[in-house]
């Protein structure tokens, strides 16, 4: 079996797994007054503090959640009161669910958020909340975040920026983008899954919690924190993966996969060095993934909902590809890809584009 | 694989014969929103079900969106049926539709060489190829459900539970088998109508349909109103209220009249000997001549001698015994087990029971 999706989930880092099991060692709620909780909590400390310093932005300012969704949930819930919100239109379901009614910001066929009309809505009215992703997790296409966050500066708005898809793939620096807020998960990064965390800057840190609870997190999110997979997501933070490595199988994927017919989506941006998005005309997304899937390449399409249906991408769909969102997949690589992977994906993508062109994999009926 | 118990045997048997079995689900509608609970998941108990059935036999298994096509194949034509007068089959549509012909196509485009599925009907390999039989378990028989699929689809089907005995023999498998459904209860009704009422459905889509209007007399005398065509069916006696008696005979509607938005009523006795049909399929070679036969009109019905003729575009059906068949029911053709084809019922003013009227 060949893994080519990491963007939904990135394999397990080593060193990820050596800092979790070192980390369940520790008994102990990070809340305690005692010497045991006193490690647990020197853990987190020294997580946040790492994490925040990775991403350019104060320990203080950095808020442990369980993941990217709720980062972005409790980034819209605390940065949005009494706010207009608008969002790009290849947000992902995390900020799209959590933003119902917010005005939407188009993008080009690539997938690029358009600046003109950020601009115009930015100057219609009050001063509000922007959400921009860093880098989509369908396409991998890169957003002008810095510029985004200078124009919102400037008309009195912040912008929250989903970086899950970003981090670990390409240098992510709140303070350099100049944005309010940062979502990050530690999965996308070869770090466990149920950790993420929502970076502030210090302008806005001292928002209100979706969950009160006890306290913890100064206020900002209730919850005994995941000591574990929290010192699993520090062990991650600072990987950068070896891009050109990577870039240079992707390319090769991809290329192979354009000889046989397919067509690249959002392409002619910058994109992330592990992400493309093919789309093979007259062949419907769900028959392609289950097709590689049994051809042992696990690959995926759409954002595949908990009934684990394919559904037609919202992202394609907004870049102008109409019937071809239909027919698209994602193929990502994870920071441990190799070559006999790229392979499979060649052999098993031609054979079904042959199958397609015989006319046996029906079109979205 | 529904999520129910006869799919999961079903894929059940064959990974245990020694099959690779790949298990799909089709995504029909929305649960969440057919439900009208908001915020429930678009997919509800049944594809969890059916998942957990494929994880416990260790197999593949997939999820498929047919929302859209089953809107339009399924849905849209029931409303559309019960608007133009008639009582639709929406079983037959989605086996004939969504099932196996998109089915069959899937299998092929992954490389499967058959389509195994649930159905109580056995397949029977003749001199001429596929043949479709009844099931032995003949209170469950799903034949007249199937009389739609074509014979290149019906080549690449198996049903497992053809020659079941009956369902404890099913249960009883699915209990052997360790799966978690072995009890489940069995579906019910029309699957995309969880609350019984169609009307709703059929109003939705085609509100013409739901439009109240007169309930006549066979000579046109106007003997009361109804509240919708769509509620009334050929045979039917409930919702006529007071136009359900006349000189102390109990009347049913022998026809409705959309166009009119009129309800027909007759007495018991309304009855035609021919039936003409649309959209024949054969699931025997082509027949030259009148073919004597057994042919059931409804789902619940029983075996009545008739002789069918193929013309082409259609059938014409003689019945020895003159019956009241309902417009939009199949009429499906059987000689002893085996079901040699059938059609769909045409509406009433194109054959002679109008001269009744």
């Amino acid at each position: 079996m060949h893994y080519l999706d990491a963007n939904a989930s990135e394999p397990l880092r080593p060193e990820a797994k050596a800092a979790m099991s070192a980390a369940f060692e520790i008994t102990g709620n990070p809340s305690s007054v005692h010497a045991h909780g006193r490690a647990a909590r020197k853990l987190i400390e020294d997580a946040r503090e790492k994490i925040a310093a990775r991403f350019g932005a104060r320990g203080q300012d950095t808020v442990f959640t369980s993941g990217g969704t709720e980062a972005d949930a409790l980034a819209i819930h605390a940065l949005g009161i009494g706010r207009r919100v608008l969002i790009s239109a290849t947000e992902h379901d995390a900020v799209r669910s959590a933003a119902p009614g917010a005005d939407v910001l188009p993008v080009s066929r690539d997938g690029i958020v358009d600046l003109d009309a950020l601009r115009a809505w930015l100057a219609a009215g009050p001063p509000g909340l922007v959400c921009v992703m860093l880098a989509n997790n369908e396409t991998g296409t890169i957003q002008p975040v810095e510029q985004a966050a200078a124009l919102c500066r400037t008309h009195g708005a912040l912008l929250h920026v989903d970086a899950v898809q970003a981090a670990g793939r390409i240098q992510v620096d709140l303070t350099a983008l100049g944005c309010h807020s940062l979502a990050l998960s530690a999965h996308k990064m070869g770090g466990p899954s149920g950790v993420g965390a929502l970076v502030l800057s210090p302008e806005v840190s001292g928002i209100i919690p979706l969950i009160a609870g006890g306290g913890q997190e100064r206020g900002r999110r209730g919850g005994t924190q995941a000591v574990p997979a929290i010192a699993g997501f520090a062990a991650v933070c600072g990987a950068i993966f070896d891009q050109p490595q990577i870039a240079a199988l992707r390319d090769r994927a991809e290329a192979a996969a354009v000889r046989i017919g397919a067509i690249v989506c959002g392409g002619g941006a910058p994109r992330l060095a592990n992400t493309t998005s093919l789309a093979l005309p007259g062949a419907r997304a769900d028959t392609q993934v289950i097709a590689m899937d049994l051809a042992g390449v696990a690959v995926s399409a759409g954002a595949a909902c908990s009934s684990g249906k394919v559904q037609t991408s919202h992202v394609l769909t907004a870049m102008g590809l109409g019937a071809l969102a239909g027919e698209t997949i994602r193929v990502s690589l994870p920071w441990n890809v190799s070559e006999a992977a790229i392979e499979a994906f060649e052999t098993a993508y031609s054979r079904m584009a042959e199958r397609s062109r015989r006319g046996l994999v029906p079109a979205a009926a | 694989m529904s999520g129910g118990v006869d799919s999961s045997v079903a894929a059940a048997l064959l990974r245990e014969q020694g099959h690779e079995v790949i298990g799909v689900t089709l995504q029909l509608y929305d649960q969440g929103a057919a439900s009208g609970r908001k915020g429930a998941c678009c997919a509800g108990q049944d594809i969890h079900d059916a998942r957990r059935a494929a994880d416990h036999l260790g197999i593949p298994h997939y999820v498929i969106d047919a929302e859209e096509r089953f809107a339009k194949a399924v849905i849209a034509d029931f409303a559309d049926s019960y608007a133009a007068g008639e009582t639709p089959v929406p079983c037959i549509r989605c086996n004939q539709t969504v099932k196996f012909a998109d089915l069959t196509a899937l299998a092929a485009d992954l490389g499967a060489e058959r389509l195994a599925t649930g159905h109580y009907v056995r397949r029977v390999d003749g001199p001429q190829g596929a043949e479709l039989h009844r099931a032995a378990d003949q209170d469950r028989d799903q034949s007249w459900f199937l009389f739609a699929t074509t014979r290149s689809q019906l080549d690449r089907c198996l049903f497992p539970l053809g020659a079941m005995p009956d369902k404890r023999v099913v249960r009883d498998h699915a209990a052997r088998l360790g799966l978690a459904v072995a009890e489940k209860p069995d579906s019910q009704d029309i699957c995309f109508v969880p609350s019984g009422s169609y009307a709703e459905i059929v109003g939705r889509l085609r509100p013409d349909a739901l439009e109240p209007g007169e309930i006549v007399a066979q000579d046109g005398t106007v003997v009361g109103r109804h509240d919708g065509v769509a509620r009334f069916t050929v045979g039917q006696s409930k919702r006529l209220g007071a136009a359900a008696m006349a000189g102390g005979e109990r009347r049913m509607v022998i026809a409705t009249e959309p166009g009119m938005r009129r309800v027909i009523v007759g007495p018991r006795t309304v009855a035609t000997g021919v039936v003409r049909l649309r959209e024949v399929n054969w699931l025997a070679s082509p027949q030259s001549g009148p073919v004597r036969c057994a042919v059931k009109l409804r789902a619940r019905d029983g075996m009545r001698p008739a002789t069918v003729e193929d013309l082409g575009d259609g059938a014409v059906v003689r019945l020895d015994e003159p019956a009241l068949p309902a417009p939009g029911q199949a009429c499906v053709f059987y000689d002893g087990e085996r079901v040699l084809g059938g059609g769909f019922i045409t509406r009433a003013e194109d054959y002679p029971i109008a001269s009744v009227i």
